[in-house]
């Protein structure tokens, strides 16, 4: 994916992190902006299932040819499912960031954060 | 020029062997004459278990394969002997050819690191002498050499800080860390055991007090900061920084990689810092990068001195009405050991010889001259073209070194600040340090030290100006760079994910 694109079915986290809400779920994972500054994905280092997430506190690691940076979760939960193909295919990171590039599916325990997100209009004109 | 007619690399064509390929069973490089002495069965000295059952697989070759072999590879080098190496935090200084002459004097060259003190007084009292030196550049009296590279005189530090605490009884678990750190510090903190807070950054670029301050409890060991920090600015609020650590008992811990910027003009012990390394190899001229030996001694204030590494070289009265020198081993409450033997003696050598050559008043010209050079090339950069597409980081007077933002390249020209380091190559230029420090975008840290003339400064400004020209024709030129170099551009995203460390044995 080499234009910027921020979906607009998306909630975003000013630390360039998107969240898919799916009623007490969500799935989680960084945005093409984010892929785009770190450059190639090489290695994804991520949480087990029943980890718990905080919003706004780093929950896994990606590290690209230039640095490792935390991923830091938009919102808190409990892990109920990870990508596991981002382990040998970390790429998939910067291919395709919203679908093949998630990583993290977390029930939500604090519902009410969802509304301290941006949209997708919002985060795009942070970006200007 | 257009990017097609650069892509051939004459020098690709021979692609290079290692050592272990030139290998031929029963060549020799010497052939040793019988032994005068009698020789005893290696496993007479040796215990069993740890004699090999097979031979080493050592390469066999002639002396002249060996002394071509090295040469050719060294030829395929980018080092300071060939070119400007402006890389930004590692202070790439001309390494004084004079320090290189005293170093090989056999006294110094062929110490043997096992002989005894009354044996080697002579270097016990270079290594006294630079103690001594280093402690008044620091502004901290008690020095210890012993840590051997810049992030070991960190691990020392942290563990200093460790026992300081424990000696008062206390045991808090968090180090403070600038963002804009050098990756060591928050490596170094994680490997003591301790847990890593950031701090944030300002708009001047320095520490941002509202943050310290809400982070700053009884539970926060040590503050660990670069002044002048990683974007070339100098913190003038560090009375004020050091006052709110030592208040909430926190020590705090001077990163000197970038000494070179305040060498007699300012000292980190006059600013409140307890614990200091310095990089021998970076701001006392000893040649690094590359893996070359390094040094990272620490100085520390009075109330850590009880702490420092043992053993310790000390002075004492020979009875005679003189001096001699000695190790001291009895330190009780000494973190121990850093490293085996007394460290790499060499670098002390090249560094006492720097110090002494350049004297007070020569290493505080030092300093004056890096910053001005970097301040005169910040400003060239800031004009043309490269004013344009790479503006400073933080724009505001420089110490030592500058960074630039390659973002509006990126955005209107199509390169990365990684494409124009590579192209840099073909100009004879080594990059600066890229993509560091992180909360500048498309970083580029430029450190040009006080050794280059102004007409370096200026044909590496130019070269700037040329290659962002070229890539308003054809971003493909840079892209698509390095065309001189002994290999083109690397697959770093191969390297990092399926590195080759081991070279595969010959068939």
């Amino acid at each position: 994916m080499s234009e910027p694109s921020y979906p607009e079915d998306l909630r975003y986290h000013p630390e360039h992190d998107w969240a898919r809400i799916d009623g007490g779920e969500a799935t989680l994972g960084i945005t093409w902006y984010a892929q785009d500054a770190l450059g190639e994905v090489v290695f994804y280092d991520g949480p087990e299932v029943g980890a718990e997430v905080s919003k706004d506190q780093p929950y896994a690691e990606v590290e690209s040819v230039k640095a490792v940076s935390d991923v830091i979760a938009p919102l808190s939960g409990e892990v109920i499912a990870v990508n596991e193909s981002l382990a040998d295919a970390p790429e998939a990171v910067n291919a395709d960031p919203y679908e093949t590039g998630w990583m993290v599916k977390i029930r939500l325990s604090e519902p009410s954060e969802v509304d301290s997100l941006l949209d997708s209009a919002s985060y795009a004109a942070s970006l200007e | 020029m257009s990017s097609a007619t650069l892509t051939e690399t004459p020098q690709q064509a021979e692609r290079a062997e290692t050592i272990y390929e030139k290998s031929v069973p029963g060549r020799r490089a010497a052939q040793l004459p019988p032994s005068g002495v009698g020789e005893t069965p290696i496993e007479e000295l040796i215990p069993a278990g740890l004699l090999r059952e097979t031979p080493a697989e050592l390469p066999e070759v002639s002396e002249p394969e060996i002394i071509r072999h090295y040469n050719r590879l060294s030829r395929r080098n980018f080092d300071l002997d060939t070119g400007f190496y402006p890389l930004g935090s590692c202070t790439m200084k001309y390494n004084p050819r004079l320090n290189e002459r005293v170093a090989a004097l056999p006294g110094n060259a062929r110490l043997h690191p096992a002989a005894e003190p009354e044996d080697a007084q002579g270097a016990l009292e270079l290594m006294y002498l630079l103690q001594e030196s280093l402690g008044e550049i620091c502004g901290l009296p008690h020095v210890s050499l012993q840590p051997s590279a810049g992030s070991q005189g960190e691990l020392a530090g942290l563990l200093l800080t460790r026992a300081y605490h424990a000696d008062r009884g206390r045991n808090p678990r968090k180090v403070l860390t600038p963002d804009t750190a050098h990756g060591t510090n928050p490596a170094s903190v994680t490997m003591a055991g301790y847990e890593v807070v950031k701090v944030a950054t300002n708009e001047d670029g320095g520490v941002d007090i509202d943050d310290l301050r809400s982070k700053v409890d009884e539970d926060v060991a040590c503050l660990m900061l670069t002044n002048p920090n990683t974007l070339g600015v100098f913190d003038s609020n560090i009375v004020e920084i050091a006052g709110l650590v030592h208040d909430a008992g926190g020590l705090l811990y001077y990163d000197g990689a970038n000494l070179n910027a305040i060498m007699g003009q300012a000292r980190p012990g006059d600013m409140g810092f307890d614990i200091v390394h310095v990089n021998l190899h970076k701001s006392f001229s000893q040649p690094h990068g590359g893996g070359g030996p390094g040094a990272g001694p620490i100085a520390v204030s009075d109330r850590v001195e009880p702490f420092i590494p043992r053993p310790q070289v000390v002075r004492v009265a020979d009875g005679e009405g003189g001096w001699k020198y000695d190790l001291d081993e009895d330190r009780p409450k000494s973190i121990g050991r850093m490293r085996g033997f007394q460290g790499n003696f060499g670098v002390f050598v090249r560094s006492y010889a720097y110090i002494l050559s350049l004297g007070g008043d020569g290493l505080s010209e030092a300093s004056r001259l890096a910053v001005l050079n970097a301040n005169y090339l910040k400003q060239r950069l800031s004009e043309g073209r490269a004013g344009k597409y790479l503006p400073v980081g933080f724009d505001r007077h420089c110490m030592h070194e500058f960074v630039l933002s390659g973002a509006p390249m990126k955005k209107q020209l199509g390169i990365r600040t990684l494409d124009l380091a590579k192209r840099l190559l073909d100009f004879g230029f080594h990059p600066p340090t890229v993509y560091f420090p992180l909360l500048v975008d498309e970083a580029l840290m430029v450190e040009p030290v006080e050794t280059e003339s102004k007409e370096v400064l200026d044909s590496f400004a130019d070269a700037i100006e040329k290659i962002l020209e070229e890539a308003e024709r054809d971003p493909a030129i840079a892209t698509e760079a390095p065309y001189t170099t002994p290999v083109r551009r690397l697959d770093e995203v191969a390297a990092s994910r399926n590195p080759v460390i081991r070279q595969p044995k010959p068939e």
